[in-house]
């Protein structure tokens, strides 16, 4: 896809969004929406340092957790307009992206990995102990009625959340086709001969991990409107790093539109299955999709299409 | 614009957390703390020496080992429930099953993922999966609800002085402390103990003595599922336990491996012992739910500043 056409699809989507919403009167749609946008961001925000750098993070509920609760305590003081608390959210995320890495990317990627994983163990237990946030008994968050551009405010998280998706895939599509993207690559595939073939590559990694931070802080900001009660056992949910791992993998990790397709796919299989079977099966259902991709299909669906193609010609 | 938002403390629990501990903790109380952390650590042990091997020695990042853990407890649980068994003696009638499960996920993690080269993404993302799917299948088929044994020794006490020492920690921590000792011995004494721990230093060599390094990774990895079932045994004693309660360990373990040193026993039991005395201290002068916190605090600094660990070689 060229450069003009990916902008303009991307506008278009936008445009089209807001026109269907100003369509649609039926609240459920905007939730369920805003729940597949949500996992587009989060999937590609991990797919930025997991897909293109090779270092996977098991930690997306903690720094998505830490934005919703960034949220909740900037609120609590000053009741900021949404965007800002965004920001916010996201500049915290992107500080401890920016200290984990710092720490732990000298490391083999493995390490780096146990280091998310405990983080988010950690970050909970902060969390919990914090009783200006609610503590272990959680926070009860009054969503206002009316959104600051007509219609309900659902409907205009549903927005704001349509535009950080479309603009993270449009940053993850820019990282991939830049110099920062092929040195990213080139750590993936051999770090060691990254290094030596002059790659920053401890620069890169960081850079990488900031980004991601940030976008899964973001992602994480207008939560606490979305749920509307919000506890330290829902914001650390195991179903988002699952799900934010499974869904870069099952798409296809080397590019923009796999998490895309992933986060797509997953979310309406999940939500159908909640549906007819059971909540518990439904995370079976990601868990085995996941193990499944990875052990027969490693590239996804951009993989599994790409060699349809190539064995048609 | 948006409006205020309001919160709300649902339960009233405003107690002041430091009005209960102002005054000077008394000895005993320090002396039991540390003791039972002693004993929790070394419980710990039991749940790290699986990773020790999977990670430290074949270099296999099993971030499933806790799922197999608890599955081990749940195991005992039926054991024990429906035909009486001691648990420990149902932890270890248990070793076989999961040894030849580890031999198998070994053989799938080689074929998927180890043979095709350097893979690391996937592993990892491989055995989370495992750890989730293990996690679940456990809640469809033995429900989300705590689960606990029956023994003699559970709820009773051994007292010296001021000094209280549970059975249901004191003999765990035993049990624990056998296995490592065996395990140790074996590594070291046996010919295939040997192999193992040349695999984990040299594979190329052992390849040209003959011995093949994929099946006797195989082996390893079964030995390493198969404390999981000992460790799951130990913690059913120690606590009632549930399906999720696997994902506490992960941090605490592999914290104990790579504060330990990797590959190095002694270091990881020091290490574990470390770890319980400290989450002993904090939950009992503090407030236990920041335990899960003191892994990290332990495993961060390790990474950044002394990669070594304590006792082991450089990563």
């Amino acid at each position: 896809m060229s450069n003009l056409r990916f902008w303009a699809c991307g506008l278009l989507l936008v445009l089209t969004g807001w026109l269907l919403g100003r369509l649609v009167s039926n609240e459920y749609a905007f939730f369920a929406g805003y729940s597949v946008l949500q996992y587009i961001l989060l999937a590609t925000a991990w797919n930025i340092l997991g897909g293109y750098a090779g270092y996977v993070n098991f930690g997306t509920a903690a720094f998505f957790a830490l934005g919703a609760y960034v949220s909740v305590a900037l609120n609590k003081m000053y009741a900021l307009p949404l965007p800002v608390l965004i920001v916010a959210g996201g500049v915290a995320s992107g500080l401890v992206g920016l200290l984990m890495g710092s720490l732990t990317l000298k490391l083999r990627g493995v390490f780096f990995s146990i280091a998310t994983l405990a983080l988010a163990i950690v970050s909970q237990a902060v969390i919990t102990n914090w009783e200006y946030v609610g503590g272990a008994s959680g926070a009860y968050v009054l969503r206002p009625r009316m959104g600051p551009l007509g219609g309900s405010y659902i409907e205009y998280l549903f927005y704001t959340m349509l535009v950080m998706a479309v603009a993270a895939v449009a940053l993850a599509r820019t990282i991939e086709r830049s110099k920062v993207g092929y040195g990213l690559s080139a750590i993936r595939d051999d770090e060691l001969a990254a290094e030596a073939s002059g790659v920053p590559t401890l620069k890169l990694k960081l850079l990488a991990t900031v980004a991601s931070g940030t976008l899964m802080g973001m992602a994480g900001a207008p939560l606490p409107f979305y749920v509307a009660y919000l506890d330290p056992p829902s914001a650390f949910n195991l179903a988002y790093a699952v799900n934010t791992i499974a869904m870069p993998l099952v798409g296809g990790t080397g590019t923009w539109i796999g998490p895309v397709l992933g986060a797509i796919l997953l979310t309406v299989v999940q939500e159908t299955a909640m549906v007819t079977i059971s909540s518990a099966a439904n995370l079976l259902i990601v868990g085995l999709l996941m193990v499944g991709f990875i052990t027969l299909a490693p590239n996804g669906i951009v993989g599994m299409v790409r060699s349809l193609r190539e064995g048609r010609k | 614009m948006t409006q205020p938002l309001r919160l709300a403390h649902a339960a009233g629990h405003e107690k002041n957390k430091w009005g209960d501990y102002d005054r000077m903790p008394d000895p005993s109380a320090i002396l039991n703390a540390v003791v039972a952390g002693v004993l929790l650590g070394g419980f710990y042990a039991a749940v790290a020496l699986g990773i020790a091997i999977a990670f430290g020695m074949l270099d296999i990042p099993n971030l499933s080992h806790p799922a197999f853990v608890v599955m081990g407890a749940f195991a005992t649980w039926v054991l024990n429930s429906t035909f009486g068994i001691d648990p420990i003696v149902a932890g270890l009638l248990m070793t076989g099953p999961f040894f030849i499960l580890g031999v198998l996920l070994y053989r799938l993690y080689h074929t998927c993922f180890e043979s095709r080269g350097e893979a690391p993404l996937q592993g990892l993302a491989f055995f989370f999966g495992i750890l989730f799917i293990t996690e679940v299948v456990l809640v469809l088929t033995a429900g989300a609800d705590y689960r606990s044994v029956q023994a003699d020794y559970i709820g009773v006490s051994l007292n010296l002085g001021s000094l209280t020492l549970p059975f249901r920690m004191l003999v765990p921590f035993v049990v624990s402390i056998a296995m490592l000792f065996a395990l140790q011995q074996f590594l070291t004494r046996s010919f295939t103990g040997r192999a193992i721990l040349a695999v984990s230093q040299d594979k190329l060599a052992l390849q040209l003595m003959g011995v093949s390094p994929t099946r006797i990774k195989a082996l390893a990895f079964g030995i390493s599922i198969a404390t999981a079932a000992v460790a799951g045994s130990l913690l059913i004693i120690i606590q009632p336990v549930e399906p999720s309660i696997g994902r506490d360990f992960i941090g605490r373990a592999f914290a104990a491996v790579v504060l330990g040193g990797m590959g190095s026993f002694w270091g990881m039991l020091i290490a574990s012992i470390i770890l319980g005395i400290t989450e002993s201290i904090v939950s009992d002068m503090w407030n236990p739910s920041w335990a899960p916190a003191i892994a990290f605090g332990f495993l961060l600094p390790t990474l950044a500043f002394r990669s070594g660990g304590l006792l082991g070689r450089k990563l």
